[in-house]
């Protein structure tokens, strides 16, 4: 019994040195975006002494913050709804409607997943620019909705698949009853098999979100104007403007990360079950 | 035979969305992509471009800073799956033992997964150029705390370092699911029959989460190989290009150099390398996986 507690509080302290080393470089980050140019160079590890706030007035100020979320927002929310509605749709049809085309096109979505973002980032810029009317100011490049566009291409992929073996175990009984009563099928697939789909719709939504929040390489090559930067884009040309100043570049990346943290806060449960059904499929 | 139409178009429209989007995203530029990298083209109107046979892949394989670019890469994947993936299990193991505060443990070793590789970057740079300077002094050892930036070995373990910090929560909550699905009654019967911690370890755990194994492998594997993001916010391919990973050199090759055509060939061969790789290791490790 001893020897069981002794082991018990080895693991113990075992998974506490783990955790201070996972934190510390967020502790260090934190500390420092409140001390002055001085104490950074003589004491990073310390506590600020005084506790300045002025940095982060002037990195929301400098990074534009306020828009850059909103602008993350705006992106991250479209793309997540959107995929969900198009993905769902599409996968409840493949395997509804089983026929060589719709394996094929199966097949289609999921051998794709391969093809690194580098193998088509060049051409598809090229092409994208290519859908332009000037008369209409219609333009992928620059826009929230070319960017939204191109996140549904790139995330329909992982999801058509998730909903695809998700859906294979939903019992047809109850949409073949709807039918019979005189539903249409949009109408069988809005009130009958999406509400079933919850679970898979949690998990869909939070791959995706971890991915298009915290994404960089597409954004930074589509938009362009400073005023379309998302929360990546702006800490980025942010970073690069003021790495001499620690402190304030410090305070940018704490902002960057608090709508991450809160986030995660709110739905742990569902991320870490995301994850890992997304990964075990 | 109206009606059969009809259908058709519903189920029609219920496909199009996404594969519109789907297509005009990721095929067409694909296999514009294919075609692109045998021409001359400058990365505007392709029209004028021609076709030049193999020379862009001759260029490829003739270069040396791709060579060194994808021996580095080479390298960082390798390290990356063997350490992701030992500390990712000793993390899951840890927190699927009966110890105390485990599911505060687990929410702290996923976090870094959350924020993305860019700003992982930044604060990482940041420990690296004024913590490590400071330490290295304070406890008299700068031998192995100083600016890991500044040097180019130092800077390839400094990416490491930050990659394993990132992805090992990942791959924990990964195993974490294995190992949890093995039954108490499989382990209650092994001690009963006198065998300890490792031998459960070795014969029980480790055989049967093997298809965790698969999965953490094949995602470390193409996530290490893929990294863009961290080594761009931590060393930017320095010092003196000697950290540009392959994707670096794709993306600089194209938009520093503007040789659109020559990036285009490299991004093919990262594709099928990629591919190549990836195949036979779901396929090796599937073989070796156990049934129960």
């Amino acid at each position: 019994m001893k020897g069981k507690t002794k082991k018990s509080a080895g693991l113990v302290i075992l998974g506490s040195i783990f955790a201070i080393f996972t934190l510390f470089p967020i502790y260090i980050m934190i500390v420092n975006s409140f001390k002055g140019r001085a104490q950074i160079f003589t004491d990073t590890m310390g506590l600020p002494k005084p506790l300045d706030f002025s940095y982060y007035l002037t990195a929301i100020e400098r990074m534009n913050f306020g828009k850059a979320l909103l602008n993350s927002l705006i992106v991250t929310t479209a793309s997540i709804a959107l995929i969900i509605t198009f993905s769902s749709m599409t996968a409840w049809v493949l395997v509804r409607s089983k026929s060589k085309l719709s394996d094929f096109i199966l097949y289609a979505f999921v051998a794709t997943m391969l093809i690194p973002f580098q193998a088509v980032m060049i051409p598809l810029m090229q092409y994208m620019s290519s859908w332009e009317i000037d008369a209409i100011h219609f333009s992928m490049i620059d826009t929230y909705y070319g960017l939204v566009f191109m996140y549904i291409g790139f995330g329909s992929s992982l999801s058509v698949f998730l909903y695809h073996g998700f859906i294979k175990g939903v019992p047809r009984s109850l949409e073949e009853a709807a039918m019979i009563d005189g539903c249409n099928k949009f109408q069988v697939f809005w009130k009958i098999v999406f509400p079933s789909l919850k679970p898979i719709n949690v998990t869909v939504a939070i791959l995706n979100v971890i991915w298009i929040w915290n994404d960089y390489l597409l954004p930074s090559l589509v938009l362009r104007s400073p005023s379309h930067r998302t929360i990546p884009l702006s800490t980025f040309y942010f970073f690069g403007q003021f790495t001499i100043q620690w402190n304030l570049a410090m305070a940018g990346l704490v902002l960057t990360i608090i709508p991450i943290i809160i986030f995660y806060m709110f739905s742990q449960k569902y991320i870490i079950k995301g994850v890992m059904d997304g990964a075990v499929k | 035979m109206n009606k059969g139409i009809k259908g058709k178009i519903t189920t029609a429209l219920f496909v199009i969305p996404s594969l519109f989007a789907f297509i005009n995203v990721v095929i067409i530029p694909f296999i514009m992509g294919i075609i692109y990298s045998f021409t001359n083209w400058d990365g505007f109107a392709f029209k004028g471009s021609s076709f030049i046979g193999l020379k862009n892949y001759k260029t490829v394989f003739a270069d040396e800073k791709f060579a060194a670019s994808f021996w580095l890469t080479t390298k960082y994947t390798v390290v990356m799956v063997i350490l992701v993936n030992v500390v990712g299990l000793a993390l899951a193991l840890l927190v699927t033992s009966k110890i105390k505060g485990r599911n505060l443990l687990r929410g702290i070793y996923f976090l870094p997964n959350l924020i993305g590789g860019l700003i992982l970057g930044f604060i990482w740079k940041f420990v690296f150029t004024k913590f490590f300077d400071q330490l290295g002094i304070a406890i008299h050892s700068s031998k192995i705390f100083f600016n890991w930036l500044d040097n180019p070995t130092a800077a390839f373990w400094a990416l490491v370092t930050v990659g394993v910090w990132q992805m090992a929560g990942y791959v924990m909550v990964i195993y974490i699911a294995s190992i949890e699905s093995i039954s108490d009654e499989v382990m209650e019967a092994a001690e009963i029959d006198g065998a300890n911690a490792w031998t459960k370890f070795k014969k029980i755990t480790l055989p049967l989460i093997s298809p965790a194994f698969t999965i953490s492998l094949f995602i470390t594997l193409s996530n290490s190989f893929k990294q863009y993001d961290t080594n761009l916010s931590l060393t930017n391919g320095g010092p003196f290009g000697s950290t540009e990973l392959i994707t670096m050199n794709i993306f600089n090759t194209a938009f520093g150099y503007n040789k659109y055509a020559v990036a285009q060939a490299k991004a093919i061969v990262f594709f099928l390398v990629i591919m190549v790789i990836t195949l036979l290791q779901v396929y090796s490790t599937k073989k070796k996986e156990v049934e129960m």
